[in-house]
């Protein structure tokens, strides 16, 4: 064998070794949280709030929490990204200030996600005043998403062909028209993708709502946006960290983590889902 | 009784410090095919662009001089560029109907001016479609995508479009170098048939073409309108070395 085909061998084959090294982490991981999880989960678990000090009992009003949190945080950061990334993209003048104004974005898109939760409590829970609550921890959530979206948004509109906009302007249409008619609508499917990808790491995030709107334990649902609520990623940690019964709490944690996993992973499939059947439609 | 449709005096134009156009005066007559002819980088483009003032999307632009449609200024401060766009229609060099049906692409231009019933946009849209010679093949599926078009029906389709505002003038800018020979020839009946009603300027690397559809030839060369006159003229006796070389292959 020539020393080529040596050469040849031996770099797919080290290659095909990190495939299964990433990808044995990647079953270990899933396989440990199932295992663990999968046991505890029954329509109770899902349906019922904890009872006897997170001994027993479900997860239900977590589930409910995050829910709300994603919801309100994304129904934030959607308009104010996608506002800002249009702006940005054909309106921004002058372009040195634009592009001050795209590195800070980015910078924010890479801050820790705890020093968020320490901004959410220094300006929504203390400076506004709305105390540890539903909206402070969706505001705060929102402030953690906008850099993504509006990141995923300003893409998508620079994806979209100039031809489009001469098209549309030399047929004697405004800016503005050009913008709602044609450059968002053509842009939209991929702003979507970016929006559910922030929700997935938004329904995920801790730290942003430790301090902000999670609270440990809660019989009852948050009935308004000044309510504490519990959230699935919180209720992990507290079940890791408070209590005297390990081994009851253990296995719930382990059960929300699957709920969590889940919930997750479900939200990117429709990602990818619709991403598919864009790139399908996709003849420009 | 023929009329001047497009003039310019003395135009001017820089991108930035690229003087582009350099002191363009030209005439274009009413229902008549023009075409602009040049080597690449001549700036017939860009004078194309200057008579529906797309070249405002570049920054840095300036322009001097005028440029009169109808008797109208169009480089006036006071201007409505929007207008002036829609009696002005535009097809570009590669097909570039938008993402949407049939339909919407003919009805676009009509819509944005939002001064026109459904009913109304219905007959236009047909109209256009049927004056671009499309309509036969479309008329079972106006609200199919328009990418779902051959690139010579959406070439087409894109002349439909610029018919559906009216325009007294259409500029085609590179229109068939993208298409087959046979999407060509029918582009080229087109524009024949389209000069009893419109004003036509068209930009064309393709001397041939020119010779076959064009009343007159505008050479340039450099920024600069080298030879303006009737085709025949141009083509069996033109007055400029540059032309003469141009067009006999000598550079281009």
């Amino acid at each position: 064998m020539s020393w080529r085909k040596v050469k040849h061998h031996l770099g797919i084959n080290a290659m095909r070794a990190c495939l299964l090294v990433t990808s044995a982490f990647l079953l270990m991981f899933l396989w440990r949280i199932f295992s663990r999880g999968l046991g505890i989960i029954s329509w109770e678990f899902l349906s019922q709030p904890p009872l006897k000090g997170m001994t027993a009992g479900g997860i239900y009003p977590a589930i409910v929490g995050t829910f709300w949190l994603t919801v309100l945080s994304i129904l934030i950061a959607l308009p104010l990204g996608v506002l800002t990334a249009i702006f940005l993209h054909s309106y921004g003048k002058p372009a040195w200030l634009m592009r001050m104004v795209r590195i800070a974005i980015n910078t924010l898109a890479g801050i820790p996600s705890i020093v968020y939760g320490l901004f959410g409590m220094a300006v929504f829970v203390n400076l506004l005043q709305f105390d540890v609550s539903l909206i402070a921890g969706a505001l705060t959530l929102a402030v953690l998403a906008m850099p993504m979206i509006i990141n995923a948004s300003e893409e998508a509109l620079r994806s979209v062909p100039t031809d489009f906009r001469e098209a549309s302007l030399a047929l004697g249409a405004t800016e503005r028209q050009t913008i709602l008619r044609v450059l968002l609508p053509t842009a939209l499917p991929n702003i979507m993708t970016g929006t559910i990808i922030s929700i997935g790491r938004v329904a995920g995030e801790t730290a942003p709502i430790m301090f902000t709107a999670a609270t440990f334990y809660s019989l009852k649902l948050p009935r308004s946006l000044s309510d504490e609520v519990m959230a699935l990623p919180y209720h992990i940690y507290a079940l890791m960290t408070e209590g005297a019964h390990a081994e009851q709490q253990v296995p719930i944690a382990y059960g929300t983590a699957v709920v969590l996993l889940s919930l997750v992973l479900s939200i990117s499939a429709v990602a990818i889902i619709i991403r598919y059947h864009i790139r399908k439609q996709r003849k420009w | 009784m023929v009329k001047r449709q497009l003039h310019t005096e003395q135009l001017n134009l820089w991108f930035g410090n690229n003087h582009v156009l350099h002191d363009v005066n030209l005439s274009i007559e009413q229902k008549k095919i023009t075409a602009m002819i040049g080597p690449s980088g001549c700036g017939k483009s860009t004078l194309l662009r200057t008579f529906n003032r797309m070249n405002d999307l570049i920054a840095d632009t300036k322009v001097t001089g005028k440029v009169l449609l109808d008797g109208e200024d169009i480089y006036h401060p006071k201007a409505d560029v929007t207008r002036i766009r829609s009696k002005v229609g535009m097809v570009f060099q590669k097909p570039n109907p938008f993402p949407k049906s049939i339909f919407n692409n003919v009805a676009y231009g009509l819509v944005v001016q939002g001064k026109y019933s459904r009913m109304d946009i219905q007959d236009r849209v047909e109209k256009s479609l049927k004056a671009a010679w499309l309509w036969d093949e479309v008329k079972h599926r106006l609200h199919d995508s328009a990418m779902s078009l051959s690139g010579g029906q959406q070439q087409r389709l894109c002349i439909a479009r610029a018919l559906a505002n009216d325009p007294e003038v259409i500029l085609l800018d590179e229109p068939t170098s993208a298409l087959d020979p046979q999407s060509t020839a029918k582009i080229e009946e087109l524009c024949l048939e389209l000069k009893n009603e419109v004003t036509i300027l068209i930009v064309t690397h393709n001397i041939a073409q020119a010779g076959r559809i064009s009343d007159y030839i505008a050479f340039m060369y450099l920024g600069e309108l080298v030879e303006f006159g009737e085709t025949n003229r141009v083509f069996t006796v033109p007055q400029d070395k540059r032309t003469e070389a141009y067009l006999t292959g000598v550079f281009g």
